[in-house]
C-alpha cells in the first residue's frame, strides 16, 4: 500500500515539475516573440499570431549546437566545413545566444537560429568575422512547387536568406539542399558520450563485482541489473541465434543498454529535451553497425538463402527471389533505424501536442480561464504518455535488440 | 490542402498495419490461452511479428514524407 502511494506521489511530482518546466520554457517563447513583434508593429501591419504548435514541437526535437538546461545554455563545440570557405571552429557561446536559441552574433556567415547553424546563402555577403544579427525571421518560399519554410537573417540593415540545415542526408530527404557540413558536436553527440561512459563505469563495477562476490548471492547495483542481463541472454540470445549465442551477447546487451539508456534520459524534463534515439542520423548509424555485423558473420548458407534459394524454380529465382532478396539485406537496417526513430519521436511529439493545448486554450497566456482549462486537460493526459512513453523506451530497446539477434541468427545458422 | 493525398495514403498503409498487427495480438492470446507454458516463446514471437508489420507502416510513412 505504503509503495503504491510512493509511486503515485513520485508520478505526480514528476508531471508536475515537466509541466511547469514546459509552461516556462514557453511563455518564454511566447515573451520573446511578442517584444519582436512589437518592435516590427511600427513598420509594418501584422497579424498577431498564433501559436504555432508545429513550430514549437519541430524546434524540441530536433538536435542543436547549444544544450538548455532551463533558461540556461551551455555552449558546445561547433565545428563547420564549407566548400571553398575552409573549417570554421568555435564554440557556439561566441553567437551570444539568446532566447529561443537565436544567436546575436553571425560568425564566417554562419548565424544560429533556435539552437541550429544556418548559412547565409548571399555570395556577396562578406563573411569575414563577427557581425551583429538583427533578427531571424521566417518564411514561406516557392520550391518546386511547393511551399518550403525558409528564414531570413537582418545583418548590418540587409536581409538575406538562409541556407538550409546541415543533415546527414545533404538535405535529400526534405529540408533542401544546403551549402555547408555541419560536424559539431550537438546535444545528441554530448547525451550519446555521455551514455556511453556512464553505460562503461557502470558495467566495469558490475562486472568487478561479479569477480568479487564470487559463488555469493549478487549485491546492489550488480542485483538491479542482474535480471536484464539475463533476460537478454535467455529470451533474445540463446533462443534467436544459437548456441554460438556467446560470441555476439556483448554487441546485444551494448546496444540493448545503450538504446535503453538513452530512450530513458530523454524522458527527463528539463534537461534540454534530448531526443538522441529519434534522430534518424543516430539510428541510421545503429543500424548500419548492425547491418555490418550482420553480414560479416553471414555463413555460406545465408549468402546461398540470399543469391540462389535452394528448391525453388530458376526462373522464378532470376525474375523476383533473388532482387528481392538482396534488396532485403538493406531494407532489414532501414526499417530498424526508422522503427526506433519513429516510435521515440512520435511519443515525444504527443507529450508536447498536448502540452500546446494550454497555449492553444490559452490563446498564448492572455486566456487566464483557457489557460486552467487546458492545463487541467494537458496534466492526466501528459501523465499518461509520459508512462507509456517510459514502457515504450524499453519495448523499443527490446525490439530493436530482438530484431538484430534474429537477423544474426539467420546468418550463422548452418545447413540443416 | 497541400500534401492531403499523400495523408491519405499514409492512413491506408497504417490501416493495413494495424489490421496486421491486430490479427497478431488476437492469434497471440488465443495461443496462450490454449498454451500457458509457452507463453514466453509466443510473446517474442509475436513482438518479432509485430515488429515486421509495422515496418511497412514505417516505410508507407518515409515515403508520403518524402513525396
Amino acid at each position: 500500500m505504503q509503495k503504491s502511494i510512493r509511486i503515485i506521489l513520485f508520478f505526480l511530482v514528476f508531471g508536475v515539475l515537466n509541466l511547469f518546466g514546459q509552461h516556462d520554457e514557453e511563455s518564454r517563447h511566447q515573451g520573446q516573440n511578442n517584444e519582436v513583434r512589437s518592435s516590427e508593429a511600427a513598420h509594418e501591419e501584422h497579424e498577431v499570431e498564433e501559436f504555432n504548435v508545429k513550430n514549437t514541437i519541430f524546434h524540441h526535437i530536433g538536435n542543436q549546437n547549444v544544450f538548455s538546461v532551463g533558461s540556461f545554455s551551455f555552449p558546445l563545440p561547433t565545428i563547420l566545413y564549407s566548400p571553398g570557405q575552409g573549417w570554421s571552429v568555435f564554440s557556439s557561446g561566441k553567437f551570444d545566444i539568446g532566447h529561443h536559441g537565436d544567436g546575436h552574433n553571425a560568425i564566417d556567415g554562419y548565424v544560429l537560429s533556435e539552437g541550429s547553424v544556418y548559412r547565409i546563402a548571399d555570395k556577396d555577403f562578406d563573411r569575414e568575422g563577427v557581425k551583429h544579427v538583427v533578427k531571424i525571421e521566417r518564411g514561406q518560399e516557392m520550391v518546386d512547387g511547393k511551399m518550403k519554410e525558409v528564414k531570413y537573417a537582418y545583418v548590418e540593415g540587409q536581409k538575406y536568406k538562409l541556407d538550409a540545415r546541415s543533415t546527414w542526408d545533404g538535405g535529400a530527404l526534405g529540408g533542401g539542399i544546403t551549402s555547408f557540413y555541419d560536424f559539431s558536436i550537438t546535444k545528441n553527440v554530448i547525451f550519446m558520450i555521455l551514455t556511453a561512459l556512464l553505460l562503461f563505469l557502470l558495467f566495469k563495477k558490475i562486472a568487478n563485482d561479479y569477480v568479487k562476490n564470487k559463488g555469493n548471492a549478487p549485491k546492489g547495483v550488480q542485483s538491479f541489473f542482474e535480471p536484464m542481463i539475463i533476460f537478454v541472454r535467455d529470451e533474445v540470445a540463446k533462443p534467436f541465434i544459437g548456441e554460438k549465442y556467446t560470441k555476439y551477447l556483448p554487441y546485444l546487451l551494448a546496444i540493448f543498454f545503450f538504446i535503453l539508456t538513452l530512450n530513458l534520459l530523454g524522458q527527463i524534463p528539463f534537461f534540454g529535451s534530448v531526443n538522441t534515439t529519434g534522430n534518424l542520423s543516430v539510428t541510421l548509424g545503429l543500424a548500419v553497425i548492425a547491418f555490418f555485423i550482420v553480414n560479416i558473420s553471414g555463413r555460406r548458407n545465408y549468402w546461398e538463402h540470399v543469391f540462389w534459394m535452394p528448391g525453388v524454380p530458376w526462373w522464378v529465382k532470376a525474375t523476383i527471389l533473388t532482387p528481392i532478396e538482396f534488396l532485403g539485406l538493406f531494407i532489414k537496417p532501414f526499417t530498424l533505424t526508422l522503427r526506433l526513430f519513429a516510435n521515440i519521436t512520435a511519443g515525444h511529439m504527443v507529450v508536447l501536442v498536448f502540452l500546446g493545448l494550454i497555449f492553444i486554450f490559452g490563446k498564448s497566456g492572455t486566456d487566464v480561464g483557457g489557460s486552467v482549462v487546458g492545463t487541467l486537460t494537458a496534466f492526466p493526459l501528459v501523465m499518461f504518455m509520459m508512462t507509456l512513453e517510459i514502457i515504450v523506451a524499453f519495448i523499443q530497446a527490446f525490439v530493436f535488440t530482438m530484431l538484430v539477434a534474429s537477423y544474426i541468427g539467420a546468418a550463422v545458422e548452418e545447413h540443416h | 490542402m497541400v500534401g492531403t493525398i499523400t495523408s491519405i495514403g499514409m492512413g491506408l498503409a497504417v490501416i493495413g498495419a494495424g489490421i496486421g498487427i491486430g490479427l497478431i495480438g488476437n492469434k497471440a492470446m488465443e495461443a496462450i490461452a490454449r498454451q500457458p507454458q509457452a507463453v514466453g516463446d509466443i510473446r517474442s514471437n509475436m513482438i518479432l511479428m509485430a515488429a515486421l508489420v509495422e515496418g511497412v507502416a514505417l516505410i508507407a510513412l518515409v515515403l508520403s514524407f518524402i513525396s
